[in-house]
């Protein structure tokens, strides 16, 4: 919303400066965007006299003036052949950047004569192109004096920014009164009055609603003005709505839109003569079309709130009106109508259209339907001083809306809300600034809103409305109560779940990133998902269309960016959501990992102590198994299966499982062809965690469990056995260590070995397993016992046989 | 032998145990001399056919000379020890020059929004917020509706929503616009007194060098039966304070509306532009932070809290922009483009937690 210095002054009286009024504006909820004031970029030139021309004596084109700048008396060279004894001008002294010739002034010889400032021309203040010679000042202007001023360039333009709920300051007269009620001057008197009509409207208004849709249109006044002439507005019009970035069309219009910005109250203006009988306000139907202003046509719907005549659509109700109906210059009879649209029906109507207009803005926030009659008249006068004629009586069809009903209000309830206490007086001065009335005595008073603020209707709002406008800078700040003396532990046992893996993982090396939630859907699809029902409605693009399935896909493409970055090898990883569903219990949380190029634990890439080895299917396992640690689970306690996904190698790749049926996490080198759907390059293995399984945690209390360290040496065997290639570590460990589980404490494979010596379809597994006495040192007896029953169990597992 | 013959024989033999040049040498010279059948060894084995008065001052001479030499032994094979230890060192030599892996723990890397989100969680948590978390897809209720933002309010034509197609049950889902309806699935499932905050990912439909599709807020929200505005401003000055680690912030409060808070207020914090680097506490320019206010009594309804007992404030921040302003990272894009070189630039090391008492960058 932008508006002038001097069409605020219209309506405040107030010798505020610009400042002062642009602080306050920002600080009372109408937040400045820009204020451009001309008279800044001209503020070093002045108002000068020329006392005396005299002939350059070396230059034939050439003046030297004596000038009266106020201060003093200057010896200035000129070329201007307008230069003359007597006239007053623009000076520009020694210093004073001047625009048009891109130069800061500075005092010079011009052949050979001292030359102290400039007499300027309009193309050197960037006024216009004018140039034959320079600005001549009216006699009347003050030596010394602001030359902005002079020119009449002194008018400061503010942009401001409205917020939905104040439809009121869509009218400069509303922000007067907020800047009134904020103490920065008083709301100048209201100077419309009703103009009494010559003859009787001859323009039937008929609204055509039935019960349920009467809302679309409940109020419509116009008249006919009749024996105007239009044509363009007069100057001090078209300044005021060029500043403000319309563009005068003619006087007629121009009164239109002016009256939008004065008071927040648009109207329409048809050339009565193509009018065909009565004007209607109705919903539009099937079938039914216009040209409107914008010289596009639009199909007309059932929703819509259109203007028609008994011919056709003749435009949209509070959004815009038809081309055909218009006024032009040659327009002599002029229907003014002002009415209320609905605000629901008329976002409707502009969003279906895509139709953005000044009527629209203001209709669907709230146009106040009290200004009816006054807008109707207001333009009236307007058109009768801009374009004569004579006025028809007014026809009201309906009744305008109310204003939001009187509520009681607390006035207790300010402090209560802010915490600002404030004299009673203070309250009722800002309360009675705004229009509102406060009836009663006692604490709770009865509190009438005015009908042109559709955003007050419970005692919150005044609240907001007193505290806004004395200050919410004056809100003292108030310490929040202290819960405990030291503050407790908050975080869930997800989030602390969370923290640790994060922390874990970049202890690992790996580099967190955060991407998407959205994906390509054939990425998602690569992943098991891209189910419809979480595909965007309306995505940004289809590259961020559809809900991941997987932190995977994200991962995987940013691994990729930096490979093509030249960055061959790295770690990234991230803790996130991704989603089987729409539903909350839809969305999981995800630790996932990716590892590309040479990448391990112990460094990336190539080094003089050896290359890292290619990302592969044991770095992810550690990281997944390690992440796993770092919550509490140990790794005897999950089995490894064979149940990875199938975007994963099938057999370089493994689950990570609780029991039969719940599913910790995935791990393993990636599957070619996935690599290949998202563009990528093998080597790439991966691993994901899936927060959200974890069983919860049973530690109890801080103490632990006392320490079972043994004085008793532990004794070491190792084992070599021969098995089917086939056959899985896992199995043959856990039949080692079910052997006897009180003398073994741990198995260790050290050795995985098929090649010489080894016959083929057969693996050499070696273990090394660890016996803790508990009460006596073991028998060698005792010792050969237990490893019978290695491998007897191993035997039996697995039909492996000791090498 | 006589006594000249004696010292002729000890020094011959300390010559020589001066000239052995290695340990195997020495060993040859002490075989030599105190060997069985050494020359010093014969010397003392000629002692038993000695007539018993000579045998005395002779022992003695020739035990003399026996310990002469053995201590010179021994001082020659720790000598030559030392140096067959050193050249064997020497051979050892390496290039100590050569660079080493640094290890998982400095390659390694948290994400700005983590430890961002960690900072402002040290905070809050002081101050006696817990966490709080939503879905990212919520319902078209709890994003807009129950905030007091009606479907045909302009507002909702501002946040630029992700929608999904309409479900089974007619309800069209969206991605959350803000963190705010983690406020009203928190007021739903708990009683108050209440403080919360709640960080996550947010979403929408808005691209260009300033905006991201997703980006991350913290929401917070206190509900009780005395939590007025004052406290809101104490909260986000101390909050300015903490977070930025400086003395005093200058902070500005000005009115403002949005549909879940009455009166609402926007908060920009003072600042000086020096070079590219933003300095927050010094200067005189302006930045917006955050947006506030009281909980709008529609909100309580929605809710079913009785708007007459309880009242409290609620604030949003985005949380990129945080970490932009903190930690100087320019391009808001660039925090979720996966770029390893930015990673490592802007991320933090795994054991840099932040923490109150070590203070949180």
């Amino acid at each position: 919303m932008k508006f002038t210095l001097s069409w605020l002054k219209e309506h405040l009286d107030t010798d505020a400066s610009v400042d002062e009024i642009a602080d306050t504006l920002t600080l009372i909820g109408l937040e400045i965007e820009e204020v451009v004031d001309p008279a800044k970029a001209l503020e070093d030139f002045r108002v000068a006299e020329v006392v005396s021309a005299e002939k350059h004596p070396d230059a034939d084109k050439l003046q030297v003036l004596r000038v009266n700048t106020g201060k003093e008396t200057l010896q200035v060279v000129c070329g201007a052949p307008n230069a003359r004894a007597g006239m007053k001008g623009v000076f520009a002294p020694v210093g004073a950047y001047v625009p048009g010739i891109d130069f800061t002034l500075t005092k010079a010889k011009i052949r050979g004569v001292e030359s102290s400032g400039m007499m300027v021309s309009e193309r050197e203040l960037e006024l216009s192109d004018e140039h034959t010679g320079i600005i001549e000042l009216p006699r009347t202007s003050r030596v010394g004096s602001s030359a902005a001023k002079a020119l009449g360039l002194d008018d400061v333009v503010f942009d401001i920014a409205i917020t939905p709920n104040r439809p009121d300051c869509l009218g400069v007269r509303g922000v007067a009164r907020d800047l009134a009620a904020a103490g920065l001057g008083k709301l100048k008197k209201d100077t419309v009055k009703p103009i009494k009509g010559t003859f009787d409207n001859p323009v039937p208004i008929e609204l055509e609603f039935d019960t349920e849709t009467k809302d679309a249109c409940p109020v419509f006044a116009g008249r006919l003005v009749r024996g105007v002439k239009n044509g363009p507005s007069p100057d001090w019009l078209q300044a005021q709505l060029r500043a403000i970035g319309l563009r005068p069309i003619n006087a007629l219009v121009d009164i239109t839109n002016y009256i939008s910005y004065d008071r927040a109250r648009p109207l329409h203006v048809y050339d009565a003569d193509k009018l065909s009988g009565a004007i209607r306000a109705r919903l539009g139907k099937a079938g039914e079309s216009f040209e409107a202003l914008d010289g596009k046509s639009y199909k007309v719907d059932e929703e819509m709130c259109v203007i028609a005549d008994d011919r056709a659509v003749l435009g949209l109700g509070g959004v815009m009106g038809g081309e055909e109906t218009g006024c032009t210059e040659e327009t002599t009879n002029v229907f003014i109508e002002s009415a209320y649209f609905d605000p629901k029906r008329t976002t409707g109507t502009g969003r279906t259209l895509n139709i953005i207009s000044d009527a629209r803005f203001r209709f669907e926030r709230g146009v106040d339907p009290q200004s009816v009659e006054p807008g109707l008249e207001q333009a009236t006068a307007m058109v009768l001083d801009l374009c004569g004629g004579e006025a028809s009586t007014v026809t009201v069809a309906g009744q305008a809306p109310k204003a939001n009903a009187p509520f009681r209000f607390d006035i207790r309830r300010i402090e209560r809300l802010s915490g600002l206490l404030l004299p009673e007086r203070d309250i009722q001065r800002i309360l009675k600034a705004l229009g509102i009335k406060l009836e009663g005595g006692g604490h709770t008073r009865k509190a009438a809103p005015p009908s042109w603020r559709p955003d007050l209707s419970i005692p919150a709002d005044l609240v907001e409305e007193v505290v806004r406008l004395a200050g919410v800078d004056r809100v003292p700040a108030t310490p929040l109560p202290r819960l405990s003396g030291v503050a407790k532990p908050v975080l869930t046992p997800a989030q602390k779940k969370s923290r640790a893996v994060r922390r874990l993982l970049a202890g690992r090396g790996l580099v967190e990133a955060v991407t998407w939630s959205f994906i390509p859907k054939n990425e998602a699809m690569e992943f098991g998902g891209g189910q419809d029902d979480l595909s965007l409605d309306n995505p940004i693009s289809t590259e961020l269309s559809q809900m991941r399935p997987s932190l995977l896909p994200g991962l995987i493409s940013a691994a990729k960016r930096n490979r093509d970055r030249g960055l061959a090898d790295g770690a990234l990883f991230e803790l996130g959501n991704a989603y089987h569903g729409r539903s909350p219990d839809d969305q999981f949380a995800s630790a996932s990992g990716v590892r590309f190029g040479q990448s391990s634990l112990d460094g990336a890439g190539r080094h003089w102590s050896g290359a890292a080895p290619e990302a592969g299917w044991s770095a992810v396992k550690a990281d997944a198994v390690a992440a796993l640690e770092a919550l509490g689970l140990n790794q005897s306690k999950v089995q490894i299966t064979r149940e990875a996904p199938d975007w994963f190698h099938p057999g370089r790749s493994g689950a990570i499982k609780l029991g039969p049926k719940v599913m910790l996490g995935v791990f393993g080198e990636l599957h070619p062809d996935t690599l290949a759907a998202l563009d990528a390059d093998a080597p790439m293995a991966a691993f994901e965690v899936y927060l959200d399984n974890l069983p919860p945690s049973k530690a109890k209390g801080t103490a632990r469990a006392a320490l079972d360290a043994s004085d008793l040496q532990a004794v070491t065997r190792d084992f070599a056995f021969l098995v089917d290639a086939e056959t899985d570590a896992a199995v043959l460990v856990r039949a080692a260590s079910s052997a006897d589980r009180s003398l073994i404490s741990s198995v260790n494979v050290f050795d995985e070995f098929t090649g010489r010596g080894v016959p083929e379809g057969k693996k050499s597994l070696a273990i090394e397993v660890v016996l803790q006495p508990r009460d006596k040192t073991l028998t060698d007896e005792e010792i050969d016992a237990v490893a019978e029953k290695v491998v007897a169990g191993v035997a039996k597992a697995t039909g492996g046989m000791l090498r | 032998m006589s006594a000249s013959e004696l010292d002729t024989l000890k020094a011959e033999l300390l010559e020589t145990i001066a000239s052995a040049s290695d340990l195997s040498g020495l060993e040859e010279v002490r075989v030599g001399a105190l060997g069985k059948k050494g020359r010093v060894s014969a010397l003392m084995q000629r002692l038993g056919s000695m007539p018993p008065e000579e045998r005395k001052s002779y022992g003695q001479a020739v035990n003399a000379v026996k310990v002469a030499i053995s201590e010179a032994l021994e001082a020659k094979r720790a000598t030559l020890a030392r140096a067959a230890t050193a050249a064997k060192l020497a051979g050892e030599r390496v290039d100590v020059t050569l660079p080493v892996r640094e290890g998982p723990l400095a390659e390694g890397r948290i994400h700005p929004v983590s430890q961002v989100t960690e900072e402002l969680t040290e905070i809050f948590a002081d101050m006696g917020f817990s966490i709080a978390e939503g879905p990212d897809i919520e319902t078209d209720f709890n994003n807009f509706t129950a905030l007091n933002i009606p479907p045909e309010h302009p507002a909702r034509q501002d946040h630029d929503t992700f929608y999904f197609g309409e479900g089974a049950d007619g309800d069209r889902p969206v991605l959350r616009t803000h963190t705010s309806p983690v406020q009203i699935r928190t007021m739903l499932a708990h009683k108050p007194p209440l403080r919360i905050i709640a960080p996550g990912r947010v979403y929408r439909c808005d691209s260009d060098q300033t905006h991201t599709p997703m980006f991350h807020q913290i929401e917070g929200l206190v509900i009780d039966e005395e939590t007025h505005l004052g406290h809101l401003k104490w909260v986000l000055e101390e909050f300015c304070k903490a977070f930025f680690e400086v003395p005093e912030v200058k902070m500005r409060f000005r009115a403002s509306h949005f549909p879940f808070t009455e009166p609402s207020m926007e908060v920009d914090i003072g600042y000086a532009k020096v070079g590219d680097e933003i300095r927050i506490g010094e200067g005189d320019q302006w930045l917006e932070i955050l947006g506030c206010g009281m909980v709008h009594p529609n909100v309580l309804h929605a809710v079913d809290l009785d708007s007459k007992k309880y009242q409290g404030f609620a604030f949003g921040v985005g949380i990129d922009r945080l970490a932009m302003l903190k930690y100087g990272a320019p391009d808001l894009r660039a925090f979720f483009a996966g770029d390893l070189r930015w990673l490592k630039h802007y991320g933090f090391l795994p054991l840099s937690v932040p923490t109150l008492a070590g203070g949180l960058s």
